[in-house]
């Protein structure tokens, strides 16, 4: 683990539409997460908190501002600076709220796939993915399909596919929203644990209230508007 | 990780259903093909196997298949003495619609010249050639008559002594193959009542007639058989088939019969070229612009399934965008889905045809060439095909995997 800012943006704006139709999303927004660290990223419905994410998941370009990411600058306002996709591979995991596997591959294929895609080699990417999978509890359901887990388990071999290629952030959007409380702290627990044991920068978007105890820094969205917020005590 | 396979065997019945749809579609194209190579192939059987150099045919007609040639019986004769002619032999022909065992028969009888023919040249399965020169009969299978089987021609019973595969005529129909004077006894077979009519309508011409008058005994030919009357001629055969002695000049032959003024001559190739574009040239062209247009068919459908697939994948697509599969990964599950389908619908395609087409009622001939053709087209397909469903993938932004 290096001292260092994982994640930096700096005055991000997005529009989307124009004349009429036109929504400022974002505004100005700025963050920096170093590595190690866990935000939580809080707001009302339709504050701009995906797109936000999707911004400094390289997914979705902004209007204007820039990106850093791990220091190295991968957007410029709406130009890429690099190979967008093959820089999403090396450095960012995602999770999102809905379940997001590939349902024709099983539980350790699809965080093998990602470890490929990566130029690890097959046999051992298999190999990877089964710590993983054994990291995150699930290692006895490796070989079921998505639609045979449940939501807590698909969420947990998304995190193992977010972590198989060891990046410098992770980006989760609601996480838990489909799963009960329990394993919804289950999750966010194992977020704290991964950015702490693997020095990666998380950003975790909720409505979970009752959690919040496990972030480092609380980030506040409302109207595309984003301010660094209080962190709560207790849970 | 062959994310292709992996997709397949995900939703294996999905994909054998399309495949077997595909073939299906795909077994049609083949048949068409088939057939249209059935079509050329039946037209030219009979010439291409009766192995002769010259047809002399009656004169500015186009015959003897692609319309009626009547030349006299001497002409075998006048031929055979054409100096570098090895045989000439008569070719009598025609189709025939008969009961027999209380079904409709239909069948080409074929003349054989004998005894220099006893259908030696007939690509026999079972049984023998003629033995004898009346009375026998070598049948094709397709016209459905066994081995030994008695069947009433005219007014007599010809025992089927030889029974012959893929023997057919330019419509389809079995080849019968008899003596020559067995042929026309068949052809020219008149009923009683007709021949006592016509032989009353004889002798009545016979006494108005000065050549009796002169020579009243002439009238007792007038109750003979019509070709006992030396007056008459023997009926006409279609044609004179020549065969050039080894070493001679076949144009040297050829320019002499031509010259005489009552036949025209064709080689064996125009013949050939006769019946291809004239008897043949509709139902040959007509089969070959549906396969046109099924081909045309296939490719769309097959663009339409394989677009479906992707459409389908499409949410995977951009997951693997949004961790970072390069777009060679993207196409490649696409394109080697798209193959696999082809490449599977062509095999089963191929098998199910190898079943059923010899079922069919006239030939299916599947030739390497129309299959080897078929097997590129079908490539072609699937990658042209894959092409919409590459175009939609790649499109898709990897923002569609979180909606
Ligand atoms: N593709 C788009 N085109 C136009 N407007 C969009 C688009 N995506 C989002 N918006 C608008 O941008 C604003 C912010 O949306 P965003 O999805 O970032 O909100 P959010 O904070 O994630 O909301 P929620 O909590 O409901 O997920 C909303 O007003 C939304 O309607
Ligand atoms: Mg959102």
């Amino acid at each position: 683990m290096h001292d260092g800012f994982a994640i930096e943006t700096h005055s991000l704006t997005k529009v989307y539409g124009s004349g009429n139709t036109e929504v400022i999303a974002m505004h100005d927004a700025t963050m920096t997460v170093r590595r190690g660290e866990v935000a939580a990223l809080l707001g009302p419905s339709g504050s701009g908190k995906s797109t936000f994410l999707t911004a400094i998941g390289l997914i979705n370009p902004p209007t204007s501002g820039s990106v850093k990411i791990d220091g190295q600058l991968v957007m410029d306002g709406p130009a890429s600076q690099t190979n967008l996709r093959t820089f999403r591979r090396k450095h960012i995991g995602f999770v999102f709220q809905k379940s997001n596997l590939i349902p024709f591959l099983s539980a350790i294929e699809n965080v093998q796939i990602a470890m490929e895609l990566n130029g690890t080699t097959p046999r051992s990417a298999r190999k990877q993915a089964m710590e993983l999978l054994d990291y995150l509890g699930v290692a006895d359901r490796a070989d079921g399909l998505p639609t045979a887990l449940s939501g807590g388990q698909q969420q947990r071999v998304a995190v193992a596919r977010a972590l198989a290629n060891k990046p410098s952030i992770i980006l989760a959007d609601e996480p838990t929203a489909a799963l009960d409380s329990h394993r919804g702290q289950q999750v966010m627990e194992l977020f704290a644990r991964v950015a702490h044991e693997q020095g990666a920068g998380v950003v975790v978007v909720t409505h979970d209230h009752r959690s919040l105890s496990v972030f480092d820094t609380i980030y506040e969205m409302e109207d595309g508007l984003m301010r660094k917020g209080e962190k709560a005590e207790g849970g | 990780m062959n994310l292709a396979y992996k997709d397949i065997r995900h939703s294996f019945g999905r994909f054998a259903l399309t495949a077997v749809g595909i073939g299906m579609l795909l077994m049609i194209v083949m048949g068409m093909g088939g057939i249209y190579r059935g079509i050329e192939g039946d037209a030219t059987l009979l010439i291409n196997s009766i192995g002769t150099d010259i047809w002399i045919v009656q004169r500015d007609t186009r015959g003897p298949f692609a319309e009626v040639s009547r030349v006299p019986t001497n002409l075998v004769d006048r031929a055979s003495t054409v100096p570098g002619v090895a045989t000439a032999r008569e070719f009598v022909y025609h189709t025939i619609q008969r009961e027999h065992a209380g079904k409709s028969l239909r069948m080409s009888v074929l003349g054989l010249s004998w005894p220099t023919d006893k259908g030696d040249w007939l690509p026999l399965v079972a049984g023998r050639t003629l033995r004898q020169n009346h009375y026998e009969m070598i049948a094709d299978k397709s016209v459905g008559l066994y081995l030994g089987e008695r069947c009433k021609l005219g007014k007599d019973t010809y025992t089927v002594v030889g029974i012959t595969a893929n023997m057919i005529s330019s419509s389809g129909d079995g080849i019968i193959a008899v003596t020559v004077d067995d042929a026309q006894a068949i052809q020219f077979d008149t009923t009683g009542e007709a021949v006592r009519l016509e032989r009353a309508a004889r002798a009545a011409r016979g006494v108005r007639s000065e050549l009796v008058a002169k020579q009243p005994s002439m009238l007792d030919f007038a109750d003979r058989p019509a070709n006992e009357l030396p007056a008459l001629a023997r009926p006409q055969v279609s044609a004179v088939m020549v065969r050039v002695a080894p070493g001679a000049d076949a144009q040297a032959v050829s320019d002499i019969i031509a010259g005489w003024g009552d036949v025209s001559i064709f080689s064996q190739q125009s013949q050939r070229d006769l019946l291809i574009k004239g008897t043949v040239d509709r139902a040959r062209r007509q089969i070959g612009l549906i396969r046109v247009l099924l081909t045309g068919v296939a490719a769309i459908v097959m663009a339409l399934i394989l677009y479906t697939l992707t459409l389908d994948k499409i949410h995977s697509i951009a997951l693997l965008k949004l961790i970072g599969a390069p777009n060679t990964v993207i196409l490649g599950l696409i394109l080697q889905q798209a193959l696999f389908l082809g490449v599977l619908g062509y095999v089963i395609a191929y098998f199910l045809g190898q079943k059923i087409f010899p079922n069919f009622p006239r030939r299916v001939i599947l030739v390497n060439t129309d299959l080897i053709q078929l097997a590129g087209i079908v490539l072609i397909i699937s990658v042209a095909s894959s092409l919409l469903g590459i175009w939609k993938a790649l499109r898709v932004s990897p923002n569609e995997a979180i909606g």
